[in-house]
């Protein structure tokens, strides 16, 4: 056991000179740890026995930064090791172990541990680990100060999103989002303030959430206010900083939703505009018009000008400023969309509904099919994704081309599926392929989204063909929210090419694919080309969709997309929904949709969809 | 100057080390935090390696030979001389002692005793050309580590 006393000298070039004391039995891998470390430039203190490791940490509590202890130990285990370090001095942990099995690091993480490492360890791995440090230093320093900062959580968050989120294309996601994006999504889908707040943490429950939720939702998003929310929702002890500070991470989750399905570029544009955004997203919430949309015809219109939240998406209106109201409901309104398969543009709007949220804010833009899609997008950030798949998703697309089903089921399957599909009918749409059917056959279904995204795509084809039956092109839309894209573009592409756009259905479904596309479109170069051609969809005329699409085309308008974003997150938030297990997947789905979309087509990866749900 | 043919030399069989095997990236890690301040580092690692690594193995064999096979701290010890042996880059030996743990795991005691077999070959191998690696290296001095295998 070799024990090296530092000063902390080297605090004031922290990281070098960073105490660290590392536990390991294994004197071999103890020698080549404590090596590296001092190679790292910290001061190491290394034992083999977990004990003494204790003994010297409660004798000083300053003496060290940080704890590097590996797993399997002899005298005692090291969670035991790890559990106390957490509780009695308040240390950042760093777990070690030459076993990587995701139980065993879900277990690190949940005792506490701030990183899992695999042996053998290599030194660019142990280069970074000050950011643990520094990262609890900051916790317990800003309790409430930084409320809408990213916090420095968020890496960890990040990582720690990794290991949870394992199966999750979060991870892809990760990439492109904003690191608030990600603190946004690690922190925010679960009840956790991401910015860790000194004071009386509040810890922001799903239930807490739904009702703040639902307060903005009546309020208005523009007009939600951290006063009356509080008002509304009539909780002790919660202070209007506290809902202050959340109002303003909602918001800014809201937009990352948007701009999930848009391009990173557009998002910021979007946010820019944030407050249109919400008030975008509101109309967005039309999505209960879309529901109306889906009814008839005059979807495009009727929704979306009205957004009434109405009762189709109903849930959907109720989030607070689009995305939130389609947040709440987004599963329930599909259903009750999808019920309406008779309706082409029902269908559409189902798919939309199902499109998470993301349509929503794309589609809101002009075009009453965007409600659909916001709708879809409501479903999508719903976590319709989960919801597709369930029997929604048959109900959804009983008639058309049950792509919305077929998308639906691949939907609940995949979020990603939704991800990709959306990809894919993106792609699609411009094939405008009429074989709906094939688009839900999008991998919605089974996660092969991107696979069956190209499916999808062809479908889409379909769909413009279709076009008035096209319902199920709508479904691709809904499949996910980026199938919902993918419906949008077909269908815009349906009155692209086929220019007699004739039902509104298509259109209508066109809409949702509009934003789908939109959304997708972003991401995707195709899309781009599906939404300068649904400009050309002057045939959708009423749809005005056509704008939106162009806006958000041209403008890279991410107010589209903000409504989903929010509804989205108002999904997200309180999914408790039937989805709720599938809002963190659907969200997540979202993103991956979105990230797989832009993947795929190698343009926006900056779909800041973070599942991190 | 003398050197040269020794370091030659020494460049050839730590190639080889790589080549057959024997070693994976992790060594060249070793290699990398040997430095003026620590200029037998991975002679003393490897070392240390090998005489802690046997008392896991005595571990092992005593275990072995109780029957029936207690298969749960076999896999226990052999955890922790994969970790070791990961530890040092000892590539063969810790794919042997993986094929050991997934035996414990399916409670195949014969592919045990195959594997463990099969492992302490490895691992007298090894030791073995290292012997002769480091000895040579002695000879050389202090040298720059000689270009990496990848």
């Amino acid at each position: 056991m070799t024990v090296e006393q530092i000063g902390s000298e080297g605090k004031d070039q922290f990281p070098i000179g960073m105490r660290v004391l590392a536990v390991d039995d294994d004197p071999t891998c103890l020698l080549l740890l404590g090596t590296l470390l001092r190679r790292c430039q910290y001061h190491v203190t290394t034992t083999s026995q977990a004990k003494t490791a204790l003994k010297m940490l409660r004798e000083n509590k300053n003496k060290f930064d940080l704890v590097i202890s590996d797993v399997h130990m002899p005298d005692m285990d090291g969670f035991k090791l790890l559990e106390h370090v957490g509780l009695e001095m308040d240390l950042p942990v760093i777990m070690l172990s030459a076993n990587g099995d995701t139980k065993l690091v879900m277990k690190g993480i949940t005792h506490g541990a701030c990183d899992y490492l695999l042996k053998p360890v290599r030194i660019e791995e142990l280069q970074n680990i000050w950011q643990h440090v520094v990262r609890r230093k900051k916790k317990d320093r800003c309790n409430s100060g930084s409320k809408d900062k990213p916090h420095p959580d968020s890496g960890e968050a990040v990582g720690i999103g990794n290991v949870d989120n394992n199966g999750k294309l979060n991870k892809k996601r990760k990439d492109q989002n904003e690191d608030e994006d990600d603190e946004r999504d690690e922190n925010g889908h679960d009840n956790e303030d991401p910015s860790a707040q000194k004071k009386p943490r509040v810890v922001w429950s799903v239930e807490l959430h739904r009702k703040f939720v639902a307060a903005v939702n009546q309020l208005g998003i523009d007009k939600a206010v951290p006063k009356k929310i509080l008002e509304l929702m009539n909780v002790e002890k919660l202070t209007r900083e506290n809902v202050a500070s959340h109002l303003q991470k909602f918001r800014l989750y809201l937009k990352r939703i948007s701009c999930v399905a848009n391009q990173q570029a557009n998002m910021a544009a979007a946010l820019g505009t944030a407050d249109s955004a919400y008030l975008r997203m509101g109309s967005l919430n039309g999505l209960g018009n879309f529901h109306t949309l889906a009814g008839s015809d005059q979807l495009h219109n009727a929704a979306f000008r009205s957004f009434p939240p109405s009762g189709v998406l109903g849930r959907l209106n109720t989030p607070a400023g689009l995305g939130i109201r389609g947040l709440p409901s987004p599963g329930t309104i599909q259903l009750g969309h999808v019920q309406n398969s008779g309706n082409p543009t029902n269908d559409l709007s189902k798919l939309q509904s199902f499109v998470p949220g993301n349509h929503n804010t794309n589609i809101l833009q002009g075009m009453p099919m965007s409600l659909e899609l916001d709708r879809l997008q409501h479903n999508k950030s719903v976590g319709h994704i989960g919801e597709l798949p369930t029997t929604d998703s048959t109900t959804v697309f009983p008639g058309s081309g049950n792509l919305v089903d077929a998308r639906i089921t691949g939907f609940s399957n995949n979020p990603l599926l939704g991800v990709t599909s959306n990809s894919l009918m993106l792609e699609g749409s411009s094939q405008q392929a009429t074989s709906h059917t094939s688009v839900s056959a999008i991998g919605f279904q089974n996660g092969n989204a991107l696979s069956d995204f190209t499916s999808i795509a062809p479908a889409s084809n379909q769909l413009q063909d279709s076009k008035a039956g096209s319902q199920g092109q709508a479904s691709p839309i809904n499949c996910n929210a980026g199938q919902i894209i993918r419906s949008a573009p077909q269908e815009w592409n349906a009155p692209r090419k086929d220019a007699p756009y004739q039902s509104h259905a298509l259109i209508n479904s066109s809409i949702p694919i509009n934003s789908a596309m939109i959304q997708l479109g972003q991401c995707l170069d195709r899309n781009n080309s599906i939404f300068h051609r649904t400009t050309d969809l002057d045939l959708v005329g009423p749809l005005n969709f056509v704008d939106p699409l162009s806006i958000k085309h041209g403008e890279g308008d991410n107010s589209i997309m903000e409504p989903s974003v929010i509804e989205k997150e108002g999904y997200l938030m309180f999914q408790p929904r039937p989805h709720g297990s599938h809002v963190p997947d659907n969200i997540g789905s979202l993103e991956d949709l979105a990230s797989a979309m832009m993947k795929q087509e190698g343009g926006c990866n900056g779909y800041s969809l973070r599942t991190s749900i | 100057m003398e050197r040269n043919p020794i370091r030659m030399q020494l460049a050839i069989m730590r190639q080889s080390l790589f080549d057959q095997g024997h070693v994976d990236e992790q060594f060249v890690q070793l290699e990398e935090l040997q430095d003026d301040a620590n200029p037998n580092f991975v002679e003393e690692v490897v070392t240390l390696y090998y005489r802690d690594s046997a008392r896991i193995i005595l571990n092992i064999e005593q275990a072995l030979e109780r029957k029936p096979f207690d298969f749960g701290k076999l896999d226990a010890y052999m955890h922790q001389f994969k970790g070791s042996s990961s530890s040092i880059g000892a590539k063969k030996v810790k794919a042997e002692s993986t094929l050991f743990r997934e035996c414990c795991k399916s409670g195949n005691g014969e592919g045990c005793m195959r594997s463990f077999q099969q492992l302490k070959k490895e691992y007298a191998t090894l030791r073995k050309k290292f012997g002769a690696y480091f000895q040579l290296a002695r000879q050389a001095g202090p040298v720059e580590t000689a270009s990496r295998p990848k």
